[in-house]
This record gives C-alpha cells, structure tokens and sequence, in this order.
C-alpha cells in the first residue's frame, strides 16, 4: 500500500514518518500527477490559506476531488478546512477549497494561539475495546459545525465539541494525530484505505 | 519535552512547538501596515511578522528600535486570519508581556530590535506563548530552547538582502547537528561545556538528529532563489523581511517566494516563479558593513 502526504506547506514529515514506522511506504505529493499511483492521501496540518492557495495555483482541484470519490482521504486540521463544504465566517470572497465532504467547519473556532490545548479523549471506534484515551493536539483548530447526509461525528470534546468525522472513505480531525506518538488514527485510516466502497 | 499537567492542558510546549510545526515549508512575512498583511496573506504567507519599520529602514534610520505600538499591531491581528507574530527586543519580558497580553501568536525576540539587556534573555517558559529566537550557531540555539524558545531561526543579517550569512548561520548549525549526530556518548559533557550548551539539550538533539525545535532561515532572504537555496540547505522554511515590501512588486514577489519554498527541489518551477518579479529591494553587501552595523552579534 502506497499512502501519499500532501507536501505544498504544513507538518507533512509527520505524517510521513508516522507511516514510515508502521510499515507503508509514504510519499510526498508536490504535483497533481503523483497522486496517480497512491492509494490514499493525507492532507496536513498546516495554514489552511497557504495550503488552499498552492492547491489552487497547481492546479490540484480536479484531481482531488477525483481522488476523494474512490480513495481514502484524511484531511487534519488545515486538511480539514480544506475538505470542507463549507466555512462559517469565511473571509468575503473566499469559498470552500475542495468542498468535498458534507460538512460545516468554523476556523480557529477555540481562539489564538494562547487558546491551543491538548485533551485526552477517548473514542471507541480506535479502541477496538480498549479504554486507553488518544492524546489530542489542538492548534489554532477549527470545529465541526455539523456533518450532513452520509457524514457523521466521529469525535467529540468532553464538552461535546464536534473535532472528528468520518463519510465513508473520508476521515477528518481537527486535531493533529501526527504530532502525537499515537500512531492508532494513521492505522485506523489504514483500515479505510483497505474497505471497499 | 511534554507536559505532565492534567488534560486539557493550554499552551504546553508540545503546543508551543506545535504552531511551529504547522508553518513548516511555509514563508513569514514582515509587514508594516494591515494592509500588506492582507497581500501577505493573499500570497500564501504563513504568517506575518507585524513591524513598525522593516529591518531595511531600521538599519538606514539608527536609533533604537522598540516593540511596535500594540495598537497598530492589533490593527494587523484584525486583518488576516493566519497567525501574527511581532517582536520584543533582547531581554525586555515586559514587551513580551504586552504582546501575550495583545493576542501576539509567537513573540520573536529578536536582534533585529535595540537589545534591552546585554547579558541576560526573556525566561520563556513562564509565557503561555511561544517564543522564536535567532541563532548563529548549535550552541546558541540550544541555549535559547533552553530559556524556552519553541521555534528557532538561524540569523543571517537582517535588512540586507545579501543572503550569505543565512547560508553561513545555516551551514553552521546544520553541520554542527550532523558532527553530533556521529559523535560518542562520551564526549556529549565536554561538547556540550564547549559550546555553552545545556547537557540535555545536546543529547536529545544527538538523539533527534535534528534540532529539537522547527529551525526557520532568516535575514537577507530577497528572492525565491534565496529561499530555494535554504531550504535545499536543509532549513524548514524562511522568514522574508525587507525582502518583500522594499522590492519592485510585493505582491508577485511574495507568491514568487512562497511557491519556490514549496517546490524548492524543483528548477523548472523556480525559473517559472522566478520571471518577470521587477526589482529586488537594492540590498547592502554584509561585507561592506562594519562590525557595529552587524546586528547578528547581538545576543548572548
């Protein structure tokens, strides 16, 4: 299996690395035509505007919206934005990127970067049983207003925050599981590369 | 480097650390007024770096250069959506205080200002914000990391435009980073002392093989070739001073520079980006300054 990270701007190593340790190869993706070869695709953390621009610029659009309609795609923090169908509070002028998931995301939804925490939360999907919470990075993070038609919440605040969700071959978070040592998020979007849709 | 507070914890050093992760591959601007913020952020700039003079005039005006007025650079925090960084001088906490205080996303304390104490820097780790500092060398820059410092960024000399001592403060580190990374457990002690080091920090950066915090280039970067050229010398993205505001056509320039840092590794887009971006800010060759007018031996 042959997971692409998308490299315009962000923590992209992160992920890399992450992948590297649990044995798939992973590859940087500058350029629409690398994604011909992956099975699956990471867009990072990052800043969203940056990494919209590039994607926009280098003409990426059509080629991701393709890719989300058979391959896994995860999308965290600035990926999740990224992914959105739509914004609130965009900036005037600015639309959703790939508007490829039926959700309604808020940017920096917890405020600046004195406002950015880490909560452990426990999601029963990872676990497979287990009751060991996963350590969660929030960064200037977005929220998830809602999930729509075949989207749905997957994780959730201890204040029931929206930070998580999942559409069929589609996964965001707007925390960071690559800067955790965690590597059960990146094993769980495995498994999503692997189901057939 | 984690921290030991029950969840949720706000502004660990994980989460210090953190925002600077998320900049990576990325350029940060200086910006003067909230509307080159805005053609900052239109060109794809990380963040910003909210200043009264850019380095280029504080070098051509003398005096001292002071924090920004807090009011002009909430004005800039109110402009854009991408994170704001502003500058307190060398050892002033009560600067750094006010720009926590003001909603500052990351505090560089930094040369390029007027030092407010000749031997001692800001304590860092009390802040709830992360702080980046400049570095020379390994030994600085861990020094720094020590006090608290999130992010790093080598030097260079800033509001030249000339960027050999960016590629000089580089090499410096980077090549440090990759003799230590060889070196026997058993020298670590005497290496560290050598270099004025924290013995803790020298082991995990041996361990890490790399810096413990992102490491940024600065100072003198003016082209997207300039910032190509660090980031193929192996920093993890570049911060554009003077380079920008004081060239021909900041607008194209910038994107110019933030598509190179991306594609760094790939010539046929860097001569693509690379045409037709008017003039460059004129620049000052580092080697016709005397040693009073560099501002890179500033800091301890």
């Amino acid at each position: 299996m042959k997971i692409g990270v998308l490299a315009l701007q962000g923590a992209f190593i992160e992920h890399v690395q992450i992948l590297k340790k649990i044995g798939v190869e992973a590859v940087e993706v500058r350029l629409p035509e690398e994604l011909i070869p992956l099975d699956g695709l990471i867009i990072p953390g990052g800043e969203s505007t940056t990494i919209s621009k590039l994607i926009y610029i280098y003409d990426f659009v059509g080629p991701l919206r393709e890719f989300a309609e058979k391959k896994p795609l995860w999308g965290t923090c600035a990926g999740m934005i990224v992914m959105a169908g739509e914004i609130a509070g965009e900036i005037a002028g600015e639309s959703p990127c790939l508007a490829v998931m039926d959700i309604s995301v808020e940017r920096n939804a917890f405020g600046r970067q004195v406002d950015s925490f880490e909560e452990n939360l426990f999601i029963p999907e990872l676990n497979h049983g287990s009751s060991e919470p996963f350590p969660a990075i929030f960064i200037r993070a977005p929220r998830l207003i809602e999930a729509r038609n075949e989207a749905r919440i997957m994780v959730r605040l201890k204040d029931g925050t929206a930070v998580g969700a999942v559409q069929k071959n589609l996964l965001v978070t707007a925390f960071h599981p690559e800067l955790s040592k965690d590597d059960r998020f990146h094993r769980f979007f495995l498994n999503l590369a692997k189901a057939k849709f | 480097m984690t921290d030991n507070n029950s969840s949720p914890t706000v502004a660990g050093f994980t989460v210090k650390v953190g925002l600077a992760q998320m900049l990576k591959g990325g350029v940060i601007m200086d910006v003067v007024t909230p509307e080159q913020a805005v053609i900052a952020e239109k060109a794809g700039a990380v963040a910003v770096m909210a200043l009264e003079r850019v380095p280029a005039d504080i070098r051509k005006d003398g005096g001292v250069a002071r924090m920004s007025d807090p009011g002009m650079i909430k004005k800039i925090i109110a402009s854009v959506s991408i994170p704001v960084m502003a500058k307190c001088r060398i050892g002033h906490f009560v600067e750094a205080q006010i720009l926590e205080s003001i909603g500052v996303d990351y505090v560089d304390e930094s040369e390029v200002l007027t030092p407010a104490d000749e031997q001692y820097h800001v304590e860092k780790h009390r802040f709830k914000i992360p702080f980046v500092c400049g570095c020379r060398n390994l030994g600085e820059a861990l020094r720094r990391i020590g006090e608290g410092a999130a992010m790093i960024r080598t030097k260079g000399e800033a509001g030249t435009g000339d960027v050999v001592e960016a590629v000089r403060h580089a090499r410096t580190v980077l090549g440090e980073i990759r003799r230590l990374r060889e070196m026997p457990d058993e020298e670590l002690m005497t290496y560290a002392k050598n270099i004025g080091a924290p013995y803790e920090l020298v082991r995990k950066t041996k361990e890490m093989g790399r810096m413990p915090v992102v490491n940024f280039a600065a100072g003198g970067i003016a082209t997207p070739a300039d910032a190509a050229l660090m980031m193929q010398i192996g920093v993890d993205g570049v911060f554009v001073g003077s380079g920008i505001f004081k060239s021909g056509n900041p607008a194209v320039r910038a994107k110019a520079i933030v598509e190179a840092t991306t594609h760094y590794n790939n010539p046929e887009i860097l001569a693509k980006v690379s045409e037709n971006l008017g003039e460059p800010m004129v620049g000052i060759s580092v080697g016709s300054l005397t040693e009073k007018e560099l501002l890179a031996g500033r800091g301890w």
